[in-house]
């Protein structure tokens, strides 16, 4: 572009921060990682992948495939790690909970950086919302710990913690599960998502830095086949779990023969309600953002939008608006919004259910389909014309598709209910009306133990301790 | 979702651009509707954390940049109002004002065929004379300051006779001031007929309402000010004279780009800005397009719809120009005096 083609869109133009910390990082460690077992990393295994940048498919570094002994290994360092961690006593541990939040902070660039690389999204997400989070959850568990004689007398550490975590926040989510089961005094074996490993094992040099006792935290990279033999293994007490419906269900089978316990946080299909007396002003960028933000791969997005017929024009002309203004793009832009997806196997996911919904009758109001360019990237699209019998709208999509649909008796809050209950999850719900009543009526019937009228994700990370 | 990032502002819809700038209906502004003026309401936190928030998401740079900074000075209302202008002072002012960036920069831009001036030439009654005649041909607008500029405490006779005469002198633009106590006092009804008067007397020149947003006190006011000048018929709303002792600065543009945006959605006329006083570089004037932009959108990053009020800021703006072409920045008197 010209600087006069410029001087008529007024366009504002890419200006990605600099990946330089993050590559730094990588070549130190040759491009190949190993486990993090007992304090120290491994030499990487025989068998490793590759984990990519969604943002241009390029490869960002090889990481170990974690097998049976790998994690045999690491359970057996959580073991052995186990009584030590538990008699350092409430205030003992506190204290490194407290210098894992600082670190986080010392190092935030490189972690936000490295986490948008990996998982491809933009890095005002990263840099505002993730990491920051991050270090307010060790800070915040850094005080439970010192509150727990106080708080929760007679309860006790469960022992070892297997923890899995998805990929849509990935070190937000080892912040959910490792900073409450280390305040508690469990140690643990962390899997991070086999895309997105790489700021869990940056995190682990974290825990050296601050001289974490060996062995408390461990790290083991892989697939599936990682994080079920983590899930079969006999010395694991409690296995903690954030991901798929599917995958769930197989841990609760696989948890019957050897009775561990087990705390999972599943898929949504979260309705959103705009009543015709809502105020639109705020209610439409809330439904924006519900859906779109992190490109829609939150397990609580907002991806059915039930709205008033009255209002549903203008609603679904401004979700429409603001969904073409959203930048989508480079992840380290500060300017992006929307990142890519983060592999391509979700690309496929998300594009092909965009495609069920066209063949099923529905009607793209805008985006529809992967944008021109390399990366894995989906345009923000939102689906109308509707209905409760088509796969885009009883099944978890985990991209930016929002789906919609017109409603008219407003008044019958066991009827909107029933349209907001009818797929298999129950996670999250928004409710947008000045009709106070019938906010709560309908908060009542929705299968959504979150709905959002004080919205708080602290109580959805799992219990750390036994009575 | 619970984690919420910044609040998006949705811009209104704009009329399309069809070959450059669609011409634009005048605002012929509303009755008086008390309702709508009394029931605006200003969070002030949120304006605050918006406004430092705004800048800092958006960034431009390079050609990008380049090009931003070359429609900025197309934007400027050039400006001396000093006591000591003479015509001589307002010669040369005009003579910058059709020559704003040096040549030989334009030609390493690829612009030169643009024909860019800035947007107006703004000076006090006695220099309107001396100002058409050196823009005389050129289309770049003559603006007068008036109604007893700055405080607007002449007598209400006078102040519509200086209007008329700086009209008949041949400015096409003028900038009034409206009367701060009116504001103070809540009095709207005072205040609309005030400015309806000013706008009566300026016939066919576009008329700037001054708020002179930094004796109103609070951002509520503000917003309501804005509000009734528009519905008084003004062409735009501009924050400052330049001469109190807080100009124009973010927090107060974003809320009167707030009430632009509302009086848009709610009459369907488009409503100018014009930031005044307190924009003297480059960066200030990115951060104001971006405000623009990201508030009211495109459409209102033209001429006809924002003007910077500013006389040191184009001096700034061809330094850093001159630094995108040559990767080296000049002292201030390498470019000729504006």
């Amino acid at each position: 572009m010209s600087i006069r083609d410029i001087f008529e869109t007024l366009d504002y133009g890419p200006a990605p921060e600099s990946d330089d910390v993050a590559q730094a990082w990588l070549e130190r460690h040759g491009r190949r990682f190993g486990h993090f077992i007992g304090g120290r990393f491994t030499k990487p295994n025989s068998s490793t992948f590759a984990t990519h940048h969604p943002g241009d498919g390029s490869e960002l570094a090889q990481v170990s495939q974690g097998d049976k002994r790998d994690v045999s290994k690491a359970v057996k360092a959580a073991r052995e790690a186990l009584p030590a961690w538990q008699a350092l006593g409430p205030h003992g541990r506190a204290r490194y909970l407290y210098a894992l939040a600082r670190h986080v902070q010392k190092h935030a660039r490189l972690l936000a950086v490295l986490e948008s690389l990996d998982n491809g999204k933009p890095i005002r997400e990263t840099r505002d919302i993730d990491v920051p989070l991050v270090a307010r959850h060790f800070y915040h568990h850094a005080g439970w710990a010192q509150l727990l004689p106080d708080e929760f007398p007679g309860y006790e550490a469960v022992g070892v913690c297997g923890q899995i975590i998805p990929w849509n926040f990935p070190l937000l989510m080892l912040s959910w599960k490792v900073a409450p089961a280390l305040a508690a005094g469990n140690t643990v074996v962390l899997k991070p998502a086999e895309f997105t490993p790489l700021t869990a094992l940056a995190f682990a040099e974290l825990a050296v830095e601050v001289g974490l006792p060996d062995g408390v935290l461990n790290i083991v990279t892989g697939d599936g086949a990682t994080g079920a033999a983590l899930v079969d293994h006999e010395d694991v007490d409690k296995i903690a779990f954030t991901g798929s419906t599917q995958t769930g269900r197989a841990i609760i089978e696989a948890s019957k023969t050897n009775f561990k316990r087990i705390s999972l946080e599943l898929g949504g299909k979260s309705p959103t309600f705009i009543f015709a007396d809502a105020d639109l002003k705020k209610a439409v960028p809330a439904a924006v953002m519900g859906i779109f933000f992190n490109a829609g791969q939150v397990c609580a997005a907002g991806s059915r939008l039930f709205v008033a017929e009255e209002v549903a024009d203008q609603v679904l002309e401004g979700i429409a608006g603001m969904a073409k203004m959203l930048r989508v793009g480079h992840t380290l832009d500060p300017e992006t919004i929307i990142g890519p997806l983060v592999s391509e196997q979700q690309l496929d996911r998300v594009t092909g259910y965009i495609e069920s919904g066209r063949q099923e009758g529905a009607t793209v109001l805008v985006g529809g389909g992967r944008k021109e360019g390399p990366g894995w990237f989906v345009e923000p699209t939102v689906l109308v014309d509707t209905e409760a019998s088509m796969k885009v709208r009883r099944e978890e999509i985990f991209g930016p598709v929002l789906c919609a649909h017109r409603f008219t008796d407003a008044d019958d809050a066991d009827r909107l209910a029933r349209m907001g209950n009818e797929t298999e999850f129950g996670l999250a719900a928004s409710i947008w009306t000045r009709d106070i009543s019938m906010a709560h009526k309908l908060a009542r019937r929705l299968k959504a133990p979150h709905p959002h009228r004080s919205p708080s994700f602290q109580d959805l990370a799992p219990g750390p301790v036994r009575p | 979702m619970s984690i919420q990032t910044e609040p998006l502002g949705a811009p209104p819809s704009t009329p399309p651009r069809a070959d450059g700038v669609p011409g634009l209906e005048r605002n012929e502004g509303t009755g008086l509707e008390l309702d709508w003026v009394r029931d605006a309401r200003v969070n002030r936190s949120a304006v605050e954390r918006r406004a430092a928030t705004l800048t800092t998401r958006r960034s431009v740079k390079k050609d990008w940049q380049a090009a931003w900074l070359l429609k900025a000075v197309t934007l400027i209302d050039l400006t001396t109002l000093a006591g000591d202008d003479t015509a001589g002072r307002v010669r040369r002012l005009c003579a910058k004002a059709l020559n704003p960036v040096r040549q030989d920069l334009l030609d390493d831009l690829g612009v030169s065929d643009l024909g860019i001036t800035v947007g107006a030439v703004c000076v006090y009654h006695e220099m309107v004379p001396t100002a058409v005649h050196a823009l005389r041909g050129s289309g770049v607008p003559v603006a007068a300051v008036s109604t007893g500029f700055p405080a607007g405490l002449s007598p209400f006779a006078t102040r519509v006779e200086e209007i008329t005469r700086s009209v008949a002198a041949g400015a096409t633009e003028i900038d009034i001031v409206i009367s701060r106590r009116h504001v103070l006092n809540q009095d709207w009804q005072a205040l609309y007929d005030e400015v309806r008067a000013f706008r009566q007397a300026c016939g066919e020149a576009h008329m700037k309402a001054i708020l002179a947003t930094g004796e109103l006190g609070t951002l509520r006011n503000v917003y309501r000010a804005s509000l009734v000048a528009m519905m008084a018929g003004a062409d735009f709303i501009k924050t400052s004279t330049g001469k109190e002792t807080e100009n124009a600065t973010l927090p107060v543009s974003l809320v009167m780009a707030r009430a632009i945006r509302a009086y848009h959605e709610r009459t369907g006329y488009l409503v100018g800005f014009k930031p005044a006083g307190g924009l003297r570089t480059a960066k200030d004037a990115l951060a104001w397009l971006t405000l623009m932009r990201e508030e009211l959108g495109r459409r209102w990053l033209e001429p006809d719809l924002l003007r910077f009020g500013a006389s040191s800021l184009l001096a700034d703006i061809e330094r850093q120009l001159e630094h995108h072409v040559t990767g080296r920045y000049s002292a201030f008197y390498r470019h000729p005096l504006g």
